[in-house]
């Protein structure tokens, strides 16, 4: 009863802050398309010298997205002084010889894996075949997936856990507790209220994401809002938990490189595998580690429910935790 | 005479610093009781152990005889803190309906309720303007209208009065007077002499220690002096005649 009417209040507040509605599906529209803009380019193309290398072997390995120009060696030298060109190719005893330019590890590994393919594909033709994905397949369409979990997080994070701040800042907790609520009521409201405009959020996001972005998506559209709103839901119970320890705004700001960053790594934007076994550990106290790995699953994989099921109880177990510590967080303003 | 309140030698310590040494005092049904004193003598402390906000260390704490907190007891008083407390993107009657579904009240007892509490604070006008364009002194009126808005037989006040222009002051004593008159118990914090002077009662509290307990005309006469001022001199600024 007292729940819905803390839904009702927060769900009339966001019509009224446009602001902060604005800012939790807005912005992470505009930081999502930036980062389509930015990585999902084609390969980039890059540009190596030949060096004393007759011209049929030139024309063999030029391909699409590398350009192969014949130069004098000291020319070719000069350029990769500059970082004009990505590689130089000579021929030393009849054994090709490629000197990367080296200072970027992306373009060294795209020239790299061009030429042994050109070189490959002469002597013995491989055909590629994608049990996942695709050819086609982009940087973009690898960290969609993640990128989506953690936009959702973040701002439901600070939106949520800034709001349940004034909430006390405001005197309005307070007042709130001076009358017959329950706790659990005051925490219910707020994941109920938040949660059905997450609801909304995750819609428009994982929607343009993938049909306006044009993420690769192999699996269930709900499947992939479902995994959405309840990575918004862990978020919204973290936010709340952090903010009983912040003293105002600027310090829920802080809990950013304390409490957000930190998951990004684990999110599988950057390969875990290799790590010391403690490392992975950390990673997996993390929930951005389990959304991610879910969408993941479920937009490159086209994974059915089975097969992430229980990366989805874990992220209801993190929010049941957050939300049952909040409860008790609070006894600090009122130990009825 | 009922109580309303009774505070049983009440200490609290907030970690190693005790803020309440020992206080006793009731609260008659149908007063106006005051709680006077400087800023840090433990006024808010013992507001927020009437309503339940903090369990006292020591001692036990009474709303209508039971002991508090009690969150039956909740539904029993009306609260208006020292902060405004209002949601300042929601109008003014927005923020009454979400205090007064707190309550359990109907939807058309909310209704009449509502409009009733903002007349008299005389808000009407402006119950559909978003709250952050109110001035200090309708925030005041609006969180008094607040903290009446489910009908309590007792209201409790933190500081009511503080900020606000001796015409709205005197219109709020007004209205406390009324309340009064209808049977409303309510105790008011306050650290200005006049309005201590219309309580039926006063505490005079310092240091967390209550120095003095009785009704304004008594605690000056006792001290054969004129005026409030002098006998909060004596009690509170340690100051002997």
């Amino acid at each position: 009863m007292n729940t819905a009417a803390v839904i009702k209040r927060i769900l009339r507040q966001f019509r009224r802050d446009k602001r902060s509605a604005a800012l939790m599906i807005a912005a992470p529209l505009l930081v999502l398309t930036l980062m389509w803009l930015v990585l999902d380019t084609d390969e980039a193309a890059v540009e190596i010298a030949a060096v004393g290398v007759p011209e049929h072997f030139v024309e063999s390995i030029e391909t699409e997205g590398m350009t192969v120009t014949v130069m004098e060696e000291q020319e070719a030298e000069e350029d990769l002084d500059r970082a004009e060109i990505d590689g130089m190719l000579q021929l030393e005893d009849g054994v090709p010889v490629l000197t990367l330019e080296g200072s970027d590890p992306n373009t060294s590994g795209a020239v790299r894996s061009k030429l042994q393919k050109q070189l490959s594909e002469q002597s013995s033709p491989i055909e590629w075949e994608y049990w996942n994905g695709s050819s086609e397949l982009g940087l973009f369409d690898y960290v969609g997936p993640a990128l989506i979990g953690f936009f959702v997080f973040f701002f439901v994070f600070i939106v949520g856990g800034v709001s349940f701040l004034r909430e006390r800042t405001q005197g309005t907790l307070e007042r709130l507790l001076a009358s017959p609520i329950r706790r659990s009521e005051v925490v219910f409201g707020y994941l109920g209220g938040f949660g059905l405009f997450t609801i909304a959020q995750s819609v428009v996001i994982a929607a343009y994401s993938i049909y306006v972005l044009d993420v690769f998506m192999a699996g269930n559209f709900l499947y992939v809002l479902l995994v959405t709103i309840l990575m918004a839901l862990t978020a919204l119970s973290l936010g709340t938990l952090v903010s009983a320890f912040a003293g105002n705004e600027f310090q829920m700001i802080q809990f950013i490189p304390l409490v957000i960053v930190p998951q990004v790594f684990f999110s599988g934007l950057f390969p875990t595998e290799g790590l010391a076994e403690w490392v992975q550990v950390v990673g997996n106290l993390m929930p951005l580690t389990y959304g991610a790995e879910a969408l993941r699953d479920i937009m490159l994989r086209g994974a059915s429910w089975e097969s992430f099921q229980m990366e989805v109880f874990i992220l209801i177990g993190f929010t049941a935790l957050f939300t049952a510590l909040n409860i008790i967080a609070l006894k600090k303003h009122r130990p009825l | 005479m009922e109580t309303a309140v009774e505070m049983n030698s009440i200490s609290h310590w907030f970690g190693k610093l005790q803020v309440i040494h020992d206080v006793d005092l009731n609260v008659e049904k149908g007063e106006i009781y005051g709680l006077l004193g400087p800023s840090g003598s433990g006024k808010t402390t013992l507001v927020k152990l009437m309503t339940g906000l903090l369990r006292p260390s020591e001692g036990v704490v009474k709303l209508n005889g039971e002991k508090m907190p009690a969150l039956k007891q909740m539904k029993q008083f009306g609260f208006m803190a020292q902060s405004d407390a209002l949601y300042s993107e929601l109008t003014g009657r927005e923020n009454l309906d979400f205090f007064a579904s707190l309550y359990g009240m109907s939807r058309k007892d909310r209704r009449l309720r509502m409009e009733h509490v903002l007349d008299m604070v005389n808000l009407t006008v402006d119950a559909s303007r978003p709250v952050h364009t109110y001035s200090g002194g309708m925030k005041r009126r609006l969180s008094l209208a607040a903290s009446l808005i489910h009908e309590p037989d007792l209201i409790i006040l933190d500081e009511p009065t503080v900020g606000i222009d001796p015409v709205l002051r005197q219109s709020i004593w007004n209205e406390l007077n009324r309340l009064r008159d209808n049977g409303v118990t309510i105790i008011v914090t306050t650290h200005v002499m006049d309005e201590a002077e219309k309580c039926g009662r006063l505490a005079l509290l310092r240091g967390g220690r209550m120095m003095a307990e009785d009704t304004p005309f008594r605690l000056k006469s006792k001290l054969e002096v004129s005026s409030m001022e002098e006998v909060f001199l004596h009690y509170g600024g340690g100051i002997r005649a």
